[in-house]
């Protein structure tokens, strides 16, 4: 893969990359090209457009996509362009409509992109056709959805969604078997954070077990020393604890928390909040109640299962992070490679007490909530990141942290020796490197970062 | 019932009183005063910006801050820890409290809406936020508390860089 006629795959290296990664224009424009451009993208879910005609608009490779269910009930994506001179045709973030109309000259689309009328017809040249295809809104090659969760690429072939996804899917099942009645949908609004600094650096965080010591020693600080006895709602209980938890020793983080990766950048954090300890206690009476609901729907054999999968993030390389114990789902937007915009949405666990997911969004406001304790000094650290590079000083980046003691996984993966292992990083650049290389990631040989 | 079966409970705050405070708890919150800021709230106060246009709830959909007594002490005792990142430099603040109205009023205090300005000064940066103070204010032993305060910012749902100092 060349950028400006360079090979730019030197720049990934066994445990470590060169910082031009996260600050070339150039190289951010191929990632566009060869990862968004190719890879299966996560754009949403199937309960927010439950109906013919509901849509609503997102971008995929900063491309304007508006995803839409059709009058027949199919889900498509199309490009938000108007076919005529260009303009965007849906301006709302989402809605309800029988058909899509430009508000430039009315050119309008049926909801699968197809011309449907145009005014002042005869005016346009005598081989002006309205069926023929170059008159639609473009619809993106494929859309697959997995159990409900909406994916994309923008690349006409390739490997199936499952496939892409791999073992992964297990961690989207994971949310959806939480739920007693075996159904999840988007509620409770959503969060959009920014920060000045490269989308890498975002699910480079999310499986960072070494970091939260340092970085969230304010919020962990605070509330360790945080009075119980003084008025609550009940609201920041979850909140609490988690901040509280963010403080547990090194010796925790490297004894009680493991990480796994596997083919095409994927991993998750694993083993980290016990449900019957932590996240909401056998004696709370929230999580009482929804564990009935569990049994009474699944029975006590199957909800055990359940609860023993005890998933922390799980990232979906390149663009999708999600936890499935708060029902917390994160999609990253690159901007530029210096911007980074990213939407967190929350699932109500259909068949769940709706404590169970007023809970949830005290946890989004107080761990991925814009204005929360815990997620703002993360963006300051992709903030610095952003200012540190453009030093230009040091040119390589480590990411040798566990290097040379991954173990094989029975499911295809490998795993840190521990959690604070940079496994998880080295991993995605392998993907990365594969998907620049125009190879087919997790099926190549010479993964540069594996040791 | 007839009109001279009840006479009115008298209000105890006007809205002079409550402008003066509005602007004293501004200027506690631009001059870093944090810990002043939260002795102004009732022990049962609640502190809400909510993420939405017109959100009517905080437990069902997620906000930019909403606090009970309990976190709203934890945000306070952290913006005053020597090791918050997000606050190293200092951000600066510059509120201005203006069109103050009461909304509503009766015997223990009122419900005053006003309107405000700030700009927020980091790193070279400075960013512009406005909207509507929605404050819940009593009287309690003789000092205005606030019993709830709704910050509506106008650009609540836009793409934002981290929300460290509360409005």
């Amino acid at each position: 893969m060349q950028s400006n006629g360079e090979d730019v795959s030197p720049l990934v290296q066994p445990a470590r990359v060169h910082r031009r990664l996260y600050t070339d224009p150039a190289i951010f424009e191929l990632e566009m090209q060869h990862i968004f451009g190719v890879a299966w993208i996560y754009v949403g879910h199937e309960s927010q457009i439950r109906n013919p005609g509901d849509y609503f608009c997102t971008q995929v490779s900063r491309k304007p996509l508006i995803v839409v269910r059709g009058a027949d009930g199919k889900i498509r994506a199309l490009h938000n362009q108007c076919a005529h001179r260009g303009a965007m045709v849906v301006a709302s973030d989402k809605g309800n409509t029988d058909e899509f109309q430009c508000c430039y000259h009315g050119w309008t689309y049926h909801l699968d992109g197809r011309l449907k009328a145009v005014p002042l017809q005869h005016g346009y040249p005598d081989d002006f056709d309205p069926k023929n295809p170059k008159t639609s809104m473009l619809q993106v090659p494929r859309v697959e959805s997995y159990r409900g969760f909406i994916f994309v690429s923008l690349a006409s072939e390739g490997r199936s969604l499952e496939d892409f996804l791999g073992f992964m899917a297990t961690s989207l099942d994971d949310m959806l078997d939480r739920a007693p009645d075996g159904e999840i949908e988007v509620a409770g609004g959503s969060f959009k954070h920014a920060y000045q600094g490269n989308w890498k650096l975002y699910l480079e965080n999310l499986c960072d077990a070494a970091h939260p010591w340092f970085t969230h020693r304010s919020s962990i600080d605070a509330a360790q020393q945080q009075k119980d006895d003084v008025y609550s709602d009940g609201s920041g209980e979850i909140a609490i604890r988690q901040m509280r938890q963010n403080g547990a020793p090194y010796s925790f983080w490297e004894s009680q928390v493991g990480i796994w990766t596997y083919p095409n950048g994927h991993s998750f954090l694993g083993d980290y909040h016990d449900d019957a300890k932590l996240v909401a206690a056998m004696n709370d009476p929230v999580f009482r109640d929804y564990i009935g609901a569990m049994e009474a729907k699944k029975g006590k054999e199957r909800t055990r299962q359940i609860m023993e999968v005890r998933r922390w993030n799980s990232n979906v390389y390149p663009n999708l992070s999600f936890m499935s114990q708060f029902q917390q789902l994160r999609v990253i937007h690159p901007v530029s490679v210096n911007r980074t915009m990213v939407q967190t949405y929350l699932f109500r666990l259909k068949g769940a007490p709706d404590r169970m997911f007023q809970n949830a969004v005290s946890f989004a406001n107080i761990v991925n909530g814009t204005g929360s304790l815990v997620l703002t000094d993360d963006l300051e650290i992709y903030n610095r990141i952003g200012l540190g590079l453009a030093s230009e000083g040091a040119e390589w980046i480590e990411i040798g942290r566990g290097f040379k003691s991954d173990l094989p996984d029975q499911h295809g993966g490998r795993r840190g020796k521990n959690s604070t292992s940079e496994i998880y990083i080295r991993n995605m650049f392998d993907a990365w490197r594969s998907y620049m290389l125009g190879e087919r990631p997790g099926m190549s040989a010479s993964a540069v970062a594996r040791p | 019932m007839t009109a001279a079966a009840r006479l009115p409970s008298p209000a105890p705050l006007d809205r002079a009183q409550c402008e003066e405070f509005l602007i004293h708890e501004a200027r506690l919150l631009d001059e870093g005063r944090f810990d002043e800021w939260l002795a102004l709230f009732t022990p049962e106060a609640r502190y809400w910006v909510p993420s939405e246009p017109g959100q009517t709830s905080p437990l069902d959909t997620v906000s930019l801050m909403y606090d009970d007594r309990r976190l709203l002490e934890t945000r306070v005792r952290r913006l005053g820890g020597p090791r918050i990142h997000s606050q190293e430099p200092r951000s600066r603040t510059s509120r201005i409290v203006t069109n103050v109205t009461l909304e509503e009023t009766d015997s223990i205090g009122a419900l005053v809406r006003s309107k405000f300005v700030m700009l927020e000064y980091r790193r070279e940066q400075q960013r512009p936020f406005a909207g509507t103070y929605w404050h819940r204010l009593v009287l309690t032993d003789g000092a205005i508390r606030i019993a709830q305060k709704r910050v509506d910012l106008v650009n609540c749902d836009a793409p934002m860089d981290g929300l460290v100092v509360p409005f």
